[in-house]
């Protein structure tokens, strides 16, 4: 969906996230208690969660990351949303959706190279 | 999605790098949505002005493009992070002043009209229905898609500016006719606007793109209004209806149990110091009512009343002003309870409010404890 190289470690989340609402824009710092990320940074990570949610405003959370030097390397989503899509866009951040099997081989702490571009996934496990 | 060659031109640089820029956003947003190609739209309403959302990086974002970068169809804008007339009664800093006056600024120099509101269906006339639109912020284009008969995808805030930029969108599913993927039954018995509200919340998270509403006929003007906030805080859903074929849908129940636990992930502290209405911004026909339920009673505790400018004009000429502010009322025009620098942490610890999207922002972003409760139980309870 947004073409680029990346390699990094798998961060796995199985809720859907609300970047203008659950993350610090400065520091990547994911702020919403009830969030199965609570507490984690997302810099340099593999980001791989089911999509995007509510606010629009969500894309420039992404770029505001970016330009920080806090965003993910990648992200990687279940099902296609505009605030992540767009965000990514913007920002240079490799995006793609990938299908449900090669979301089951994604998981927490796994080495993966992103190539969204050539549309390779490679997971060291 | 196909494009046309100027289409491509554009996209590989040919027009210059804001169009370059515009047409690689359109081109995500065309993989996103699964559209074939382009249409184009006849009205855009940005979202991405609040300084407290979008911060150092879109301000210079905005800064960096406003020279080049001009609308090519009629486009307006969401509400920033406060009310110029009273700005200096809140300790805001010079440098978010500063900052905000710099993005209003690359706004207006782009071409867009800074109408600081998140609902445009509340106060500018309505396109004809079957029109094509792009609407960033959420609510308004949920209300667009459902009520108003427009189309438009749920944006995102680049989305809808690249579209700002080029007149022209992805023709996505919401764009055509969907029909709803999911049926959510409302099954709370005499709903309040809090409980539409929390349906929508609900029916965000379980619905994909249209959720159509079943067991209960289509509520009011108010009512639809939470709706819209709830369902656009929690998902991708961009449009709802009542009363069509639901047949061969998944039927879930948003019952007493349902809304419980909304109440219990959103609801966070006993009583709130301030009252906040508002979120979305209140009609005109809003604040009339909010008058008429007092009847003549005042707030026992101060109540912002956030509401767009033209809305704050009017009922400054018609004395509901100066009836709202012996009533303990401050209306705030030009911004939202969402994310406005004037409700944080460091001087509120909790918020009374009605809104299941202001809650939700109110607490997670803002930090501030919320109540929740319908109006007329705010009246009922709040007032002296």
């Amino acid at each position: 969906m947004v073409g680029g190289r990346a390699r990094g470690t798998v961060m796995r989340s199985f809720r859907p996230i609300n970047f203008l609402g659950m993350i610090d824009k400065r520091t990547g710092m994911v702020g919403d208690k009830s969030h199965d990320l609570h507490g984690r940074r997302l810099a340099g990570s593999i980001l791989v969660f089911p999509n995007g949610s509510g606010s629009s405003v969500g894309a420039y959370t992404i770029h505001s990351l970016h330009s920080q030097g806090v965003a993910p390397a990648a992200m990687i989503c279940e099902r296609a949303d505009l605030t992540v899509a767009t965000g990514c866009a913007v920002a240079g951040i490799p995006m793609a959706v990938a299908t449900k099997s090669e979301m089951d081989v994604l998981h927490e702490g796994a080495r993966a190279l992103v190539d969204t571009d050539a549309g390779i996934l490679e997971v060291e496990s | 999605m196909q494009l046309t060659p100027d289409e491509e031109a554009a996209l590989s640089g040919r027009h210059g790098d804001i169009m370059q820029m515009a047409y690689r956003i359109l081109a995500a947003t065309g993989e996103a949505t699964g559209a074939e190609r382009l249409v184009p739209v006849e009205w855009v309403h940005l979202s991405g002005v609040n300084y407290n959302t979008i911060g150092d990086a879109g301000e210079e974002f905005l800064r960096s493009i406003r020279d080049r970068a001009r609308v090519r169809v009629r486009t307006t804008l969401n509400p920033m992070g406060f009310d110029i007339d009273s700005v200096g009664s809140y300790d805001i800093g010079e440098e978010f002043v500063r900052k905000q006056r710099s993005i209003q600024e690359s706004y207006a120099m782009m071409g867009v009209e800074t109408s600081f509101s998140c609902v445009p269906y509340d106060i500018f006339p309505m396109p004809r229905p079957g029109s094509q639109v792009a609407f960033a912020e959420s609510n308004a284009a949920i209300h667009a898609n459902s009520l108003d008969g427009l189309h438009t995808n749920k944006e995102s805030a680049f989305s809808a500016l690249a579209s700002a930029l080029t007149g022209k969108s992805p023709y996505g599913p919401l764009r055509q006719d969907m029909p709803p993927d999911t049926a959510v039954e409302m099954a709370v018995p005499d709903p309040t606007e809090l409980e539409w509200g929390m349906l929508g919340y609900f029916a965000g998270r379980v619905c994909e793109g249209h959720a159509g509403i079943c067991g209960a006929e289509r509520p009011d003007s108010r009512d639809c209004k939470a709706i819209c906030g709830g369902m656009g805080t929690s998902g991708t859903c961009g449009r709802f209806s009542f009363g069509g074929d639901l047949s061969g849908r998944e039927k879930v129940e948003f019952g007493p149990a349902e809304a419980a636990g909304i109440r219990d992930e959103l609801n966070t502290a006993e009583k709130g110091d301030v009252i906040i209405l508002g979120s979305p911004q209140l009609s005109f026909g809003e604040i009339s009512n909010l008058v008429a339920m007092l009847g003549g009673r005042r707030f026992a505790k101060r109540c912002m009343v956030f509401c767009p400018r033209v809305v704050k004009e009017r009922a400054a000429a018609v004395g509901y002003l100066d009836v709202l502010e012996r009533a303990n009322c401050t209306l705030l025009a030009d911004c939202c309870a969402c994310l406005t620098p004037l409700v944080s942490a460091e001087t509120t610890d909790s918020v009374t409010t009605n809104s299941i999207k202001g809650a939700y922002y109110l607490g997670h972003s803002n930090g501030v404890g919320v109540c929740l409760k319908s109006l007329s139980r705010i009246i009922r309870e709040e007032t002296i």
